[in-house]
């Protein structure tokens, strides 16, 4: 009996996902959509895509997004729209270019530097031990 | 490793983090600077609140220069700045049309008539189309116009007795 519960518990977000509808029409253009919206940032909620944001404004994007992509814009067009309109803010990965450099390079620069410094820290007590053994060889 | 240098490396990786952390206290993370900035204003025809079978477009500012304000009637902080935009429309110092963004004519009217209009015309942008080609993301915006119709400013947010004496008006000054 249990076990039949728990299978019926189970199942119920299925029930919930046979029910969500999708909100255009064509399932192509909603797909696209989707991988679009999961890479751009909703504006009015900053720390959430345009895919997961019910912000209005987010809404209205989306509708935005659907309508140029009937329109026949590549992906890249779309997000040069958005950047055209919003900046570079909208895109979750920034573009690479001289005002971006230290966002990008930055973690790099500073893991090879960590790496450098713990090298030669390493180095170092291993110079020392090898002094002390060397010391605690001659005295025996 | 010269003992000397040895305590002052961390003390400096400390400064050059304090140093990064007080430029961020400073940035607001709402206020993203807008692409639009010396861009030519997008252009639009919009009806006019209030006024059947009239439309507005930045086209007929040519040769002025001019403040878009997007407002709402549902929008709070637009209140704040309603008075700040009342004084400016009094003392006539600047045109000032308002992009009544995603709202209802019967609402927009009644916020104007209950605590005054300071635009000289309201385009009513009912889908938030133009809003979008503006990059509003929060209302309000203003965006300072030039005579050539270019966006040389844009303020995020109400717009202050502060801003207004800082960093608008002697814009405008300016660009007059």
């Amino acid at each position: 009996m249990m076990k039949k519960l728990w299978g019926i518990w189970l199942m119920l977000p299925l029930l919930a996902w046979a029910q969500a509808q999708p909100l255009g029409d064509d399932p192509a253009v909603e797909a696209r959509l989707k991988a679009l919206s999961t890479e751009l940032r909703c504006l009015v909620c900053q720390n959430q895509t345009l895919a997961d944001s019910t912000a209005p404004l987010a809404e209205d994007l989306r509708r935005e997004i659907r309508e140029l992509i009937a329109k026949g814009m590549s992906d890249k067009e779309i997000t040069e729209y958005l950047v055209a309109r919003y900046g570079d803010f909208v895109r979750y990965r920034p573009p690479v270019k001289a005002q971006t450099m230290l966002l990008w390079v930055g973690p790099s620069v500073l893991l090879v530097g960590g790496l450098a410094g713990l090298w030669l820290a390493l180095r170092r007590r291993n110079q020392i031990l090898v002094d002390d053994n060397d010391e605690e060889g001659e005295e025996a | 490793m010269k003992p000397a240098f040895k305590y002052l490396l961390p003390l400096a990786i400390f400064l050059v983090l304090v140093g990064f952390f007080a430029a961020g206290l400073k940035l607001d993370p709402r206020e993203v600077p807008s692409p639009l900035i010396d861009k030519p204003a997008p252009a639009f025809r919009l009806p006019v609140l209030n006024a059947a079978g009239q439309t507005f477009s930045p086209e007929d500012m040519r040769g002025q220069v001019w403040l878009l304000n997007v407002w709402a009637s549902w929008c709070g902080a637009c209140r704040e700045e309603h008075p700040v935009l009342m004084a400016m429309a009094q003392r006539g110092e600047i045109t000032l049309v308002g992009l009544d963004y995603k709202d209802t004519d019967a609402e927009a009217s009644g916020v104007l008539t209950q605590a005054g209009n300071p635009y000289k015309t309201v385009a009513v942008d009912a889908d938030g189309r133009v809003g979008i080609d503006y990059g509003v993301y929060g209302v309000p915006e203003t965006y300072v116009i030039d005579k050539a119709g270019v966006i040389r400013y844009k303020q995020i947010g109400p717009v202050t007795d502060e801003a207004l004496h800082t960093k608008i008006l002697p814009l405008i000054k300016g660009l007059q």
